[in-house]
């Protein structure tokens, strides 16, 4: 029981890390919180789904479309409702709002275009499973915790080795400093935003999976539950947010197992502000210095 | 090799520098001092694409560069070392000084590692720690070799002794000397004014974001008016 229950509650919390990163790689270095992101995992969810549906693709092939058209979004919403703010000494709170602005856009788009039913995916995938002595795996939730650690795995690597990554932590820092030392910040941001929500709509895919539901709400609750844990993790800290989601996952899918299902939520974000409590810079949060 | 005229930055509706002109010949150290608020950050910014100017010209190597994106006028050869040092904390020293290389592909990034840390030894023994471990002093030194390691021509340098002890501010402009003979020319804005005209060629008193005086430095040093308003008392400088 016990284990089986962490193995589904890591599954769960691999798809939060992977939302709550989105959020945390846009807040290094915009220092905004982007509230488009859950729409744009939305969006991710029903590309992988048409094009699992009607275009017959096997499913990894539906996450590389729906990172695409994700990180497509993103760069979209950058230029359009992002950098045009930036050129112009405005208000912080601007981009918050514009950002807004955008996921109601999404929303109403997906509604439109999609309906408000909710959509399954074909579903041979979910039925396959094996047995590991105690624990029941199924191949869904193989290919979540493959693909969720894998790519955290992969971005945690390519930030802290790479050069494009060193420019990210960089302007994360201090953007100030990136331009000093001859960044293109302009670009790195581009290039952050078309990341984090690349890895938004991936993460939109493994939850469509694994709920087996796809539907136009969907970005409400899972970005509130993104944001949940940029906070939990120490806003803005990639080990934070990884963790951050995993401690989410876990707790939801223990109160359910104990008995108290309907209050799944209440005891999950409950045990956040507690650790808030405890420690309000959150779990990785630095009163100052780096992020990454 | 650099040439202001008529440079003008406003903060909205606050005009903090108005039409100053400066000229920084290649080769020379050129001192900028004044008193606090009297705009000489906000025309180190400026010159570095950090601020956008309202008006005046600021010709570099021949080219008007004002307008350029920060990281263009730092690919020209042009770097800032910024007042208060801005390290980057949460990254190592090792970690600044390749941030410090960003746009090189050159081969010779490596031996450049080496030349800062045979002028900044303690920086090798700590290459490893992060940014925001080191004194004060350190973090000069390490905004300072940070900044060479982008090989620039114009090394612009805003206050690199503030805050610093007596000892470590003799070595920071003994080093800022040496740069300077190994053919690097340097913009210099400092309050340790003695200091400043010493090592100086020549000098610019910028006075509420105007150049009220300028001149070789030793006789910028000699006026009366420089000697009351910033040499004066025996406190004054270091
Ligand atoms: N970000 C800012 N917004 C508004 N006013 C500023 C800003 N930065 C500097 N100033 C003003 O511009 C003037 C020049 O400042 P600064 O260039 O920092 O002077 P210095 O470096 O010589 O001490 C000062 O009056 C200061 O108050
Ligand atoms: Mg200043």
């Amino acid at each position: 029981m016990f284990w089986q229950q962490l193995v589904n509650g890591l599954t769960l919390g691999s798809t939060y890390s992977l939302v709550a990163l989105g959020y945390t790689l846009i807040m290094g270095v915009l220092n905004i919180i982007n509230m488009a992101h859950g729409e744009i995992f939305m969006i991710g969810a029903f590309v992988g789904l048409y094009l699992v549906t009607y275009l017959k693709v096997n499913i990894f092939v539906a996450m590389a479309g729906a990172m695409l058209a994700s990180a497509l979004l993103g760069c979209l919403m950058e230029m359009l409702a992002l950098r045009p703010l930036r050129r112009r000494a405005v208000s912080h709170l601007a981009p918050l709002i514009s950002t807004i602005g955008v996921s109601i856009f999404l929303e109403s788009l997906a509604l439109n275009l999609f309906g408000p039913q909710s959509q399954a995916f074909p579903t041979e995938l979910a039925t396959v499973q094996f047995e590991l002595g105690p624990i029941r795996i199924t191949l869904v939730q193989i290919i979540i915790l493959g693909i969720s650690f894998g790519l955290m795995f992969i971005l945690r690597f390519w930030l802290a080795k790479t050069r494009v990554g060193k420019a990210i932590r960089t302007t994360a820092e201090n953007i100030e400093t990136a331009n000093l030392l001859g960044i293109n910040t302009n670009r790195i941001i581009f290039l952050t935003v078309a990341l984090a929500s690349g890895l938004g709509g991936v993460a939109g895919v493994l939850v469509g999976l694994s709920f087996n539901a796809v539907e136009p709400t969907m970005g409400l609750s899972m970005g509130l539950k993104g944001l949940a844990v940029l906070i939990l993790g120490g806003m803005g800290n990639i080990t934070g947010a990884m963790l951050g989601g995993l401690i989410l996952g876990i707790a939801e899918v223990f109160t359910v197992a104990y008995g108290a299902s309907s209050y799944r939520d209440a005891v999950a974000f409950g045990m956040i502000i507690l650790i808030l409590f405890i420690r309000p810079q959150g779990l990785f949060g630095k009163r100052q210095g780096g992020r990454f | 090799m650099l040439n202001i005229s008529g440079l003008s930055t406003s903060y909205g509706s606050i005009q903090a520098i108005k039409g100053i002109d400066i000229d920084v010949p290649e080769g020379s150290i050129v001192s900028l001092i004044g008193a606090n608020g009297a705009g000489k950050t906000t025309t180190m910014k400026s010159l570095v694409g950090l601020l956008k100017p309202q008006a005046g010209e600021i010709k570099f190597l021949g080219q008007e560069i004002r307008g350029l994106a920060p990281h263009k006028i730092v690919n020209l050869g042009m770097s800032l070392v910024p007042e208060g040092r801005n390290i980057l904390a949460g990254m190592t020293v090792l970690e600044n000084l390749e941030m410090g290389a960003y746009q090189r592909k050159d081969k010779e990034v490596q031996k450049d590692f080496e030349k800062v840390f045979k002028r900044f030894p303690i920086l090798e023994e700590r290459k490893q720690q992060l940014g925001g471990t080191l004194s004060g002093g350190q973090q000069q030194m390490l905004a300072i070799g940070r900044a060479l390691m982008a090989r620039p021509k114009l090394l612009l340098l805003d206050e690199p002794s503030m805050g610093l002890a007596p000892l470590v501010v003799a070595d920071i402009f003994n080093v800022i000397r040496e740069i300077n003979q190994e053919g690097t020319t340097i913009l210099l804005v400092e309050q340790n004014v003695r200091q400043a005209l010493k090592i100086a060629n020549y000098a610019y008193v910028l006075e509420t974001g105007k150049i009220v005086l300028h001149g070789k430095a030793d006789e910028v040093a000699k006026n009366p008016r420089v000697m009351e308003a910033y040499l004066g008392g025996a406190k004054a400088g270091v």
